[in-house]
């Protein structure tokens, strides 16, 4: 256990957004909002998954919506915690940790700025070890933890109690239809798993990890030197290509981001074009007709010169960037993993998964 | 045709006169206090310098590091009050929270939430409450304050209820200028609500200082459009920079670097500009100024308009030297435009990083003899901190380890050294007017920004349109055909408007034909 300091948010922020690859929302908001909360004088407490009892509960938090929502409207303060409060009142039992849902972006910070006003720890874990557009694609809900009971709290004070969806997809729409008419956005915590099921399928040591990878660029800038090397060493990830962004569609469908990049080669890679296909995150990416790679391997887009992760909402023409790949935990390669954060699981038809390596 | 590109400062007026690529004159004076005055004996000599008459003269465009300055300095800046159309969302981040604490005080506690935020397809997120507004009015005009900057969830989409409000508060506040975000900035609220706030509270000084400029330039006889330069290096009309003061935050870097460019013809550089106050620097990328990825930092304040990623730092040949408590200071306080009367070197009293840069032997300005008496001791470390801060500027925007020239541009260069650290110093010819030289090769744009209906077309066919339109209207407005390049395209769907309604904004940029 260890209590998270300013130059951890920092860092976390920056990490975060980079296993976003995309999407997971904007870690800056989040960041602001945890050292208000830090300095306010409320610590947080970080614990190892060894580090929870069996029986503790343990609830995923995070926000549900549209990244370009997120930046626009901001949260009223305390919808984490009415989430929380309404999930504790349903089983009549106190709540003992809190885990991110989704490592990715935003969705890092929200158990921690929950977790200061609760006075709650934050386990260092999450259920994607990246970020994903849709709930049920969580590890704790493959592995067989459904996610109702779960309760959805807006900005106004409207709070939803799902007592019981007949599968995890069925949670997905019914939560995702509540967050569309609540505006986009809404903060949801899920049905709290014992602590003895969280070792077993949460994503382990996600926090630290993204905190070591932002550490990455913070450092690397200050010596300004490039962090894409050391972020390709840190995570045996591949430098896919650097590129300018030539073209950029992009929609609504169903309250997602969806949309798709053109790039063309710069530098070493003039001459090649790519493509990058994206529903809040980056899901495939194809060069001269061939998918080099796809979900669930991490697909992150980051600034060419800084090494800083690039979000969806903020993706623009004419940007030069640096696309890498990173393999994604083993917990998301089983065929139960596959069948849901897959390629086919987001519409990706004719492309097989071919993971990248990892020791 | 004859243009003539001005750049004010803090501390000097430059200007030139240029004829296709051809600079016929520059000229450097000081910045008088009242603006006009320095500005016309600019003009006035200049033109007599290259021997033209007023009638000869087609455009005039004029930069200015006037607002810059104000916010980097904390100076004339009118206390603003904040009216975020919010509730109940966004009270989680108060107006301001991640600016810097002496911008705070210099705006004032003046944060006002009320109700008129919209969700995204432009429904109310709470009704609108008129008696709220007006309530709010009646308290900031028992505060006294005479500045207003509005900001509304999603008031990019749909900016009525900015409007509505900022016709309750001008009802209780006839004296108060007032900015909506809707004018200012895109989507992402803190970053345009603060750049909204800073708008604000810059409108007193922006009015003053437009109506100088031009009551100097008619004062002069000339009589052709004036124009300003604003963040992207093209031309802002003089009634529009009254209104948004903001929108040239960055034309003194970008004319900088362009008028860097353009002497260099190099393309991978460290331009920096060192004025009388302030130093700026940024990168030039294939002989462009690098735009900055998302948010730009000015004067530790993020905003999202799209400019060159360049900063300032506090540090100009008007910068005074302070010791105190045993720590050596040059900047961030400067004498500004009363340089060549309170600097030592020019029989003033105040000791400044140009009277150190005279004392070096490193420059022959004013009378050397003032600053003989200095111990040469303590003018070595005062350099050594100029050069301390200048190394440090010019690390911070290296992007790799490759050593890349820097191009020392401005009338402060005369503090730079030689090298800084591994990186070689060009100083170009008429490096001291880089800036009005980046003015007077100013680009025009179009721009179009207008929800379509994609209903019966695609997605493909309406941007064409879009980009047509902006490049006819660039070259109505003065832009050679060929030049033009499309430097923004979004189109930001708006869900659940009928019509499958979307947002299109597209400009585009190119070299104004003369």
């Amino acid at each position: 256990m260890r209590y998270l300091t300013e130059a951890d948010i920092e860092a976390l922020a920056v990490g975060a957004a980079i296993l976003g690859t995309g999407g997971g929302g904007n870690p800056y908001i989040g960041k602001l909002r945890c050292l208000q909360e830090l300095r306010r004088g409320k610590p947080v407490a970080l614990i190892g998954l060894e580090e929870l009892d069996d029986d503790a509960l343990v609830v995923p938090i995070g926000g549900i919506g549209a990244p370009i929502v997120g930046i626009e409207k901001l949260e009223e303060g305390h919808e984490g915690v009415r989430a929380l409060r309404a999930l504790e009142e349903f089983y009549g039992r106190r709540i003992d940790a809190l885990i991110s849902a989704e490592i990715g972006g935003g969705n890092a910070l929200e158990p921690i700025i929950t977790a200061a006003i609760a006075g709650l720890p934050v386990v260092d874990g999450d259920g994607m070890g990246r970020a994903f557009p849709e709930m049920q694609m969580t590890t704790f809900s493959i592995y067989g933890h459904p996610s109702t009971p779960a309760a959805l709290a807006d900005e106004r004070g409207n709070v939803v109690i799902f007592q019981h969806a007949v599968s995890e997809p069925w949670f997905e729409r019914l939560a995702r239809s509540a967050v569309v008419t609540m505006g986009g956005t809404a903060i949801g915590a899920e049905a709290p798993m014992p602590g003895a099921y969280a070792k077993r399928a949460a994503v382990p040591g996600t926090v630290t990890q993204a905190i070591r990878l932002g550490n990455l660029v913070l450092d690397a800038n200050r010596e300004h030197g490039s962090a894409i090397p050391l972020i390709c060493a840190a995570e045996q990830g591949r430098h896919l290509i650097d590129a300018k962004i030539v073209g950029l569609k992009r929609h609504l469908k169903g309250g997602f981001a969806v949309g798709e990049i053109a790039l063309e080669g710069i530098d070493a890679h003039t001459g090649s074009r790519a493509h990058v296909v994206f529903q809040n995150e980056f899901l495939s990416f194809e060069r001269d007709g061939t998918t080099e790679v796809s979900v669930p391997d991490l697909i992150v887009i980051l600034d060419v010169d800084t090494g800083h992760a690039i979000t969806t909402e903020v993706l623009r023409y004419g940007q030069r960037v640096a696309v890498l790949a990173l393999p994604c935990h083993p917990l998301l390669r089983t065929p139960q993993a596959l069948a849901v954060v897959g390629p086919q699981a987001f519409g990706l038809e004719g492309i097989t998964f071919r993971p990248l390596p990892r020791n | 045709m004859i243009r003539i590109g001005v750049d004010v400062g803090g501390t000097n007026t430059d200007a030139v006169v240029m004829s296709g690529r051809d600079i016929l004159a520059a000229v450097k004076v000081p910045t008088s206090a009242d603006v006009t005055t320095g500005l016309m004996r600019a003009l006035a000599e200049v033109q007599a310098q290259a021997a033209i008459a007023p009638r000869d003269v087609g455009l005039v465009v004029i930069g200015t590091t006037h607002f810059t300055n104000a916010v980097v300095e904390r100076r004339h800046l009118s206390e603003t009050a904040v009216v975020r159309l919010c509730l109940p969302a966004a009270q989680c981040l108060p107006p301001m929270v991640d600016w810097p604490a002496d911008l705070r005080a210099a705006i004032g506690d003046h944060v006002f939430l009320a109700s008129g935020g919209l969700e995204f397809d432009g429904t109310p997120i709470a009704p609108f409450d008129r008696g709220e507004i007006s309530r709010i009015g009646a308290e900031i005009a028992r505060r006294g304050i005479r500045s207003i900057a509005i900001a509304g969830i999603f008031a990019p989409v749909k900016d009525d209820y900015e409007r509505e409000a900022a016709a309750l508060l001008a009802a209780q506040c006839p004296e108060a200028s007032i900015t909506l975000s809707s004018a200012i900035g895109q989507l992402g609220l803190l970053e345009r609500e603060s750049a909204t706030i800073l708008n604000g509270a810059l409108l007193d000084l922006a009015r003053r200082t437009v109506a100088s400029l031009r009551e100097g330039v008619a004062r002069c006889g000339i009589h052709c459009p004036v124009y300003l330069s604003q963040n992207d290096g093209t031309l802002l009309d003089s009634a529009q920079a009254e209104r948004f003061p903001v929108l040239t935050f960055a034309s003194g870097p970008t004319n900088s670097m362009r008028g860097a460019a353009f002497l260099t013809q190099c393309t991978e550089a460290i331009v920096i500009d060192i004025g009388g106050t302030t130093s700026d620097v940024g990168l030039l990328h294939k002989g462009f100024p690098r735009q900055a990825g998302t948010t730009v930092d000015i004067g530790g304040v993020r905003t999202n308009f799209r400019m060159p990623d360049v900063f300032s730092i506090g540090l100009g040949g008007g910068s005074i030297v302070a010791a105190a408590a045993g720590a050596l200071e040059v900047g961030p306080q400067s004498v500004g435009f009363e340089l060549t009367t309170r600097a030592r070197v020019f029989g003033g009293d105040v000791l400044t990083a140009t009277d150190i840069a005279v004392a070096m032997g490193c420059a022959q300005v004013g009378d050397a003899s003032r600053v003989a008496d200095l111990d040469p001791d303590f003018v070595r470390a005062c350099h050594a901190v100029i050069k301390r801060r200048l190394t440090a500027a010019a690390d911070r925007s290296r992007i790799s380890p490759t050593p890349i020239p820097v191009i020392a541009v401005g009338g402060g260069s005369i503090l730079m050294p030689d090298r800084l650290g591994d990186l070689e110093v060009i100083r170009p010819a008429h490096f001291a007017v880089a800036n009005a030289i980046g003015a007077a090769i100013a680009q025009t744009s179009g721009f179009v920004d207008r929800i379509y209906s994609l209903e019966n077309r695609s997605r493909e066919a309406t941007l064409a349109d879009a980009e047509a339109e902006a490049r006819s209207k660039a070259v109505a407005a003065g832009a050679l055909p060929d030049t033009i390049v499309v430097t923004e395209r979004e189109d930001v769907p708006l869900a659940y408007l009928r019509g499958n309604a979307t947002r299109v904004r597209v400009k585009v940029i190119g070299d104004m034909g003369l």
